[in-house]
């Protein structure tokens, strides 16, 4: 199997490229980045392929023209999935920007809390029964945009889109 | 009737039930109906397959009557029907919490329209998953219950729930984008994506192209199994999903991925280059799984945790590439997806009745609900693995493999499970002692993140009559109950499962079972 060097060179391009917008913290960019490289694995299925050919139509072609198929229904099969993601990915990213006016990706919460507390090197505020320790005051510092639970899912269908609901308004 | 034909049925069945589901979205009662019926008949087409497969070998069906090596096969074969069984009766048991937890806390005229039809679809993913007998059809798998798990990870789209699943979404499609790539390169480097037949094409290529092909689908997968360095983004995108939802995902996603190592490692790569590699990343998913639990100040955050280190036991024994260590990562993977289920539903439990699940604000829980104490210290106990239990024996299988094998790095692979075994018990005892038995906490439960926020709409009514939330009431602590009586069934009738896990776990080293039922004819 022969090949073609262009095709492999778009694929790096796709891949580098891609890479480099899938770590930045903007999910729009990191949905850029998804589908550049779901192009770029793409093109590397037709790379897999092999040569062009004619089509794979059995008593149409000759069996040694042809093209093989395969990778062309699984490249099929991908471009679908890839559009289901990415209008997932859409609707979350306006979600967050409903919620928080960004849709950078944001750190855990809880995770820092325990950290803070690692690095001050003390129990839980609980942990020798005095009520009320420091750990109270740190829930000012998080986040707002804690509403009531919706009752429709983003990208539930057309017609189910939540509203902002007050949220962080 | 023809056996195999119920193989497909597996995977068609569910996703007729979503069909069938989303169409009668308006009626909250007919959804019900559906998916409970749809998800019995799965328990019991999966009992059927684990019944044939083991009896008659792997039940294999060539979609659309192509034969194997040119269509798509689906097998079942023991490993594939034990696994397809278990996640059934897990999501039974996830649905039926559900339906309690749906009309206790939202009142039964309004339920999300779409959690059934995605859950189901989701069990769907779940099955293709496990009876794939493609790498693509695997991959599709994946992505059919990704596509799902989005859904219902950001279900409601709160602040919380979208920062957890953003994360969730742009990890697990870094992973499919690997095995995409993966797939790629095993079609240009093979011709073929069909399993079996790739059994005996990998074995041909060259070693560096076959261990890269190698080294991209078990990165793949570690991200999907949570294994150590690939691992930092569960605990932070599980816990704030609705309580159900945690505790199927929790119980059935990450076992996906380790069945996927599994099956590839068995049948692709009998004589893997990468075994102490597998250790290693076994060793410290244990070890840095369980110190990351022990840090935990909240119930579901800490579960998380023992989940990631948990995983690491299995692929210890998928590491060991020995008849015992395998069969007992087949009887651990099936001992967690139970218990793990089951903690996750206590938790929700916990958070219901105690209105928080951070250890901080909950206490006196025994006294005021002993029935919950013993749901959730049974499972409990059962995780850590105290002697009668099933997460003992599931234990005790792995390291009598590991002292087999005999290795420096596979006896400290023992240490290191023993070790992670009393961490568990310490994390689990510390949130037994203070949930359950320090005095009820005086800063009590009040407004907190979201995340220990009580998923209760406060103007939601109860349901009318007495008699209904009797009934509501025990749909949430009866799939709890029943979970934990499948842990104990697991201890009582360990002999046969070890047994089973056994064949399963010799069929899968000799791979000739598995290739000879798809490949009757032997690979062209």
């Amino acid at each position: 199997m022969s090949a073609n060097l262009t095709l492999v060179a778009l694929v790096g391009v796709l891949f580098a490229a891609g890479v480099y917008l899938l770590l930045e913290r903007s999910l729009t960019r990191v949905l850029i980045g998804v589908i550049l490289i779901g192009n770029g694995v793409n093109t590397l299925f037709l790379v897999a392929s092999g040569r062009a050919g004619r089509a794979p139509i059995v008593g149409l072609n000759e069996v040694d023209e042809m093209s093989d198929p395969l990778p062309q229904a699984l490249v099929l099969t991908a471009i679908v999935i890839t559009l289901g993601v990415t209008a997932f990915l859409l609707a979350m990213a306006y979600r967050a920007g409903q919620l928080h006016e960004h849709d950078d990706v944001q750190d855990d919460v809880e995770d820092a809390v325990i950290r803070r507390r690692a690095e001050r090197d003390e129990a839980s505020s609980t942990y020798d029964d005095s009520a009320g320790g420091t750990m109270d005051e740190e829930g000012a510092d998080e986040p707002a945009g804690v509403g009531s639970g919706g009752s429709a899912s983003p990208g539930a269908g057309p017609g189910r889109q939540v509203g902002p609901e007050g949220e962080s308004r | 009737m023809n056996v195999t034909a119920l193989v497909p049925l597996a995977v068609v069945l569910p996703l007729f039930g979503a069909g069938l589901a989303f169409a009668l979205g308006r009626s909250a009662r007919a959804q019900r109906v559906v998916s409970l019926a749809v998800l019995a008949l799965m328990v019991v087409i999966a009992a059927v397959l684990v019944v044939q497969a083991d009896a008659n070998g792997p039940q294999v069906v060539n979609v659309g009557g192509w034969d194997a090596p040119l269509g798509i096969s689906l097998v079942a074969d023991r490993l594939s029907a034990l696994m397809l069984l278990i996640s059934a009766v897990v999501a039974l048991s996830v649905l039926v919490y559900s339906l309690g937890q749906g009309v206790v806390e939202y009142g039964p005229d309004t339920p999300l329209s779409v959690y059934h039809p995605t859950f189901l679809v989701l069990v769907a993913g779940v099955a293709n998953a496990f009876l794939s007998g493609d790498l693509f059809n695997l991959y599709v798998g994946f992505e059919i219950l990704l596509a799902a798990s989005y859904v219902l990870l950001t279900l409601g789209g709160t602040g919380e729930r979208i920062r957890a699943g953003t994360t969730y979404v742009v990890v697990s499609l870094v992973s499919s984008i690997i095995f995409l790539t993966a797939l790629a390169l095993t079609y240009a480097a093979t011709g073929t994506v069909g399993l079996a037949h790739l059994a005996g094409r990998l074995d041909e290529l060259p070693d560096a192209v076959a261990l890269l092909i190698q080294l991209m689908l078990l990165t793949a997968f570690a991200i999907k199994a949570a294994v150590f360095p690939l691992s930092a983004w569960l605990p932070d995108s599980y816990p704030t999903a609705p309580a159900p939802v945690t505790a199927v995902f929790a119980g059935l996603l990450t076992k996906v991925g380790v069945y996927a190592i599994i099956r590839t490692q068995t049948l692709l790569f009998p004589d893997s280059a990468l075994s102490d590699l597998l250790m290693w990343a076994a060793l410290l998913t244990m070890v840095i799984g369980i110190l990351g639990a022990v840090a935990q100040n909240d119930i579901k955050r800490m579960l998380s945790f023992t989940l990631v280190s948990h995983i690491g036991y299995m692929v210890f024994g998928i590491a060991l590439a020995s008849d015992a260590g395998l069969s007992g990562a087949i009887y651990y993977v099936v001992h967690h997806i139970v218990i793990q289920t089951n903690l996750f539903l206590v938790a929700g439990l916990i958070e219901r009745r105690g209105g928080s699940t951070s250890l901080e604000r909950l206490g006196g829980l025994a006294k005021l609900s002993p029935v919950l104490a013993l749901l959730f210290f049974v499972p409990a106990m059962n995780l850590a693995g105290i002697p009668p239990f099933s997460g003992f024996l599931g234990k005790l299988g792995l390291m009598q493999a590991g002292v087999d094998d005999g290795g420096a790095l596979a006896y400290a692979l023992v240490v290191g499970s023993v070790a992670t075994s009393l961490l568990t018990l310490y994390a689990m005892a510390k949130a037994w002692n203070r949930a359950f038995w320090q005095a009820p906490n005086p800063v009590g439960p009040r407004e907190t993140t979201d995340l220990h926020r009580k998923p209760v709409r406060p103007d939601s009514p109860e349901p009318a009559g007495r008699l209904a939330t009797v009934a509501m009431r025990g749909a949430l602590a009866g799939p709890a109950a029943g979970l934990a009586l499948v842990g104990l069934a697991m201890t009582i009738f360990a002999g046969p499962l070890f047994a089973l896990t056994d064949r399963a776990a010799s069929d899968l080293r000799e791979r000739t079972p598995y290739i000879e039922a798809v490949l009757p004819a032997g690979a062209p």
